[in-house]
């Protein structure tokens, strides 16, 4: 088996290659920055309220044991099942055996990171399961057996005339290159599913501590489906979901929309805390809230790095990062892609395995100026690097950077250097980008320009000196 | 040890260290209280007039459909020409002053959900009619929950909902929404509550808005005075 950093790399210079895809996704995500400029020009004050959308996650995670302990306490006193599970096969025991208790033949799922996260799609499957997605991005991707693209656009990459001819096998319909027409086909679809199912499954966005209630956000309305149709609703989230009072959602909502897709507010904001109550005319009788640890409080535990469980999930470091827009979100290998899966993943995983990720960056922060509740996101990528040097640090590395800082701080040694580079550049051009190029693994995919014929000193020095015989400058 | 307890000592354990200075103070000293970040977010506006022009203006980009009748009489007209039009033989709703004000007499037969109808019968609905419990200008929101609305289903599983409300209902923004629904309900707030903005709509397939992707393709909001 390949390692995940020796995968990333294979798949990813294949993929730098391939210029009619970044173009695409370039093109998917532009119109993103432009409408999402537009939404926050109209807020009060954007930054105050990112900051006050910040302050309120500080304060869910500072203070985890007690909300997490209420939020629970609230939601059982409704005729809620809370489950807590230490790790994903508790979770997906948990689920699985909800659902054979139940006799459940058929599922359906509305979007859930978390059940990515934990394989609960294939655990149903083996079991005899149906399981349906019926956001229409996973549905499309679920059909296509892959992986979602982006945790908020899990079908980005795929283009009309793919979607078509995955209908076309798996459902037998008529192809066609209108999106609305495509969508349709999966409405028609959906609806009996919706039905028929005997559990609906789905993630929440946000777990509201004083009120007892988890929050989904969504656009489709399948999520609202899901949640009131079948006999049972299984909630799964992971633990860092809370907020501290139901009226915190009045920023979080608006924050998610904004940042998630530009949009203000999306189509469906709900709440749901507890199943059908008495004097209620429907909903499902039974409600069950999987809380998943699963290496979170491993992350909870650096006291530097807990700030990203601080996330709200809402892509937008996916979508301003130029590593992400020119890779996609396949390469990484990771449930949850782009900045802030490069920054959480090796704490779920294992550092050495996915400390890949972090130096896979140009470190330029835009993640970290687009983040709604202002995570530190490229300062923690320094940080995992930092750290996995200092657990196991590179021998080659630190050989290498102490020759460099040698020839930084020794004038000689340094303009000997320069020498050096010039004559390489030299002998160097005739094979440039050819077979037998060295630095063929660079140069295959970037340019290295020539170093300058001159350098600074010596042209300033050649300029002082013609200034002193009188010349004009 | 329980469950819960191994995980909220793991919490415990792992909060035992404060968090790093200088990572808290990357994202700034925030007002933490909402209601004093009010004036941070976008406008409600500070009129009655004010606030239907940001209402009207914000569900219309989406798609919503606003009307202001003078009385119920004008909504009652309206709905008629529409069933008429429409071809709907039935349609649904829940008992509520409004609601039965608007059907009473009404041309199409009604599937009340106070009556628990089953999913198939629901499903095959051309209309949901409904009440809601406030419509919010600072988003273009519809605010509903499954007690005062005609439950769960209702406002989202027929192709079209139809909301209707008094201008009274209008408020500013989402933390008043809040503030209703507990005045009305206090601890005992309903299983569900739902801030609708906009059809139901997807981007999915190229990024390509398509509404109606499994919820309401249209969204009607009746205001009456």
């Amino acid at each position: 088996m390949t390692s995940p950093a020796a995968q990333f790399k294979s798949e990813t210079v294949e993929s730098t290659k391939d210029f009619d895809h970044r173009k695409w996704m370039q093109g998917a995500l532009a119109g993103y920055e432009v409408t999402r400029g537009g939404t926050e020009a109209t807020f009060g004050d954007f930054e105050a309220a990112r900051k006050t959308a910040a302050a309120i996650k500080w304060d869910a995670i500072e203070g985890l044991e007690g909300y997490l302990g209420a939020f629970a306490d609230k939601l059982e006193s409704r005729g809620t099942k809370v489950f807590w599970a230490a790790n994903g096969y508790e979770a997906v025991d948990y689920i699985l055996d909800v659902c054979r208790k139940k006799q459940a033949k058929k599922i359906i799922k509305s979007k859930c990171m978390t059940t990515e996260e934990i394989h609960l799609n294939p655990a149903l499957e083996r079991a005899g399961m149906e399981v349906v997605e019926s956001d229409l991005g996973e549905y499309i991707v679920q059909l296509k057996k892959e992986a979602p693209f982006h945790f908020v656009f899990p079908a980005m990459h795929l283009k009309r005339d793919v979607i078509s001819k995955l209908f076309e096998e798996n459902l037998g319909t008529a192809p066609s290159d209108d999106p609305e027409e495509l969508t349709m086909i999966a409405r028609r679809v959906m609806r009996r599913k919706y039905c028929e199912a005997d559990v609906g499954i789905s993630g929440a966005n946000f777990a509201v501590a004083d009120s007892g209630m988890i929050s989904i956000t969504e656009n489709e309305g399948n999520a609202r489906l899901t949640t009131s149709l079948p006999k049972v609703h299984i909630a799964v989230m992971g633990i860092e979901k809370v907020v501290p009072k139901l009226e915190d959602l009045s920023v979080m909502l608006q924050m998610l929309g904004t940042a998630g897709t530009g949009q203000w507010l999306t189509a469906y904001n709900s709440m749901i805390g507890g199943p059908r109550q008495p004097g209620e005319t429907d909903g499902p009788e039974e409600f069950h809230v999987v809380l998943l640890d699963n290496h979170r409080t491993k992350l909870l535990a650096d006291p530097e790095q807990r700030d990203a469980l601080r996330c709200i999930r809402c892509g937008a470091c996916l979508n301003v990062c130029p590593i992400f827009k020119n890779i996609g979100g396949h390469n990484y290998g990771t449930t949850y892609q782009g900045p802030i899966g490069s920054v959480i993943t090796p704490h779920l995983r294992g550092l050495q395995s996915y400390k890949h990720l972090s130096f896979s960056s140009s470190l330029c922060g835009a993640c970290t100026e687009t983040c709604p509740v202002k995570i530190d996101l490229h300062h923690h990528l320094m940080r995992n690097r930092r750290n996995s040097v200092q657990e196991k640090g590179g021998t080659v590395e630190r050989w290498m950077f102490g020759q460099f800082v040698k020839l930084m701080t020794n004038p000689k040694k340094y303009r000997g250097g320069e020498g050096m580079m010039r004559l390489g550049a030299k002998l160097w051009s005739p094979i440039k980008g050819t077979k037998v190029d060295p630095l063929k693994a660079w140069t295959a995919s970037r340019d290295l320009p020539a170093p300058a014929p001159k350098s600074f000193m010596k042209q300033w020095e050649e300029k002082k000196n013609r200034e002193k015989n009188g010349g004009v400058s | 040890m329980s469950r819960r307890e191994d995980i909220l000592g793991r919490v415990r354990e792992a909060l035992s260290v404060p968090s790093d200075a200088g990572v808290r103070a990357e994202s700034g000293e925030g007002v933490r209280d909402v209601r004093e970040a009010r004036a941070f977010m976008p406008s409600g506006g500070n009129s009655p007039e004010e606030r239907l022009a940001i209402f009207r203006a914000l569900a219309e980009k989406l798609k919503a459909e606003v009307a202001v009748f003078g009385s119920i009489e004008e909504a009652k007209a309206v709905l008629a020409a529409w069933v008429e039009k429409e071809g709907w033989t039935r349609v649904g709703s829940h008992h509520h002053a409004l609601t039965d004000a608007l059907l009473a007499n009404g041309a199409a037969e009604v599937t009340w959900t106070d009556g628990e109808p089953s999913v198939d019968e629901l499903e095959r609905l051309p209309v949901g009619i409904s009440a809601c419990e406030a419509l919010i200008a600072q988003t273009g929101s519809v605010l509903v929950t499954n007690r005062g609305c005609g439950g769960r289903a209702l406002s989202v599983l027929p192709p079209h909902h139809i909301v209707i409300a008094t201008r009274d209902q209008l408020l500013p923004d989402m933390l008043a929404g809040f503030d209703v629904l507990q005045e009305r309900y206090g601890d005992k707030p309903p299983s569900l509550i739902s801030f609708i903005t906009g059809a139901s709509r997807t981007g999915d397939i190229e990024r390509i808005l398509v509404l109606g992707a499994h919820g309401p393709k249209r969204l009607s909001i009746w205001i009456v005075d």
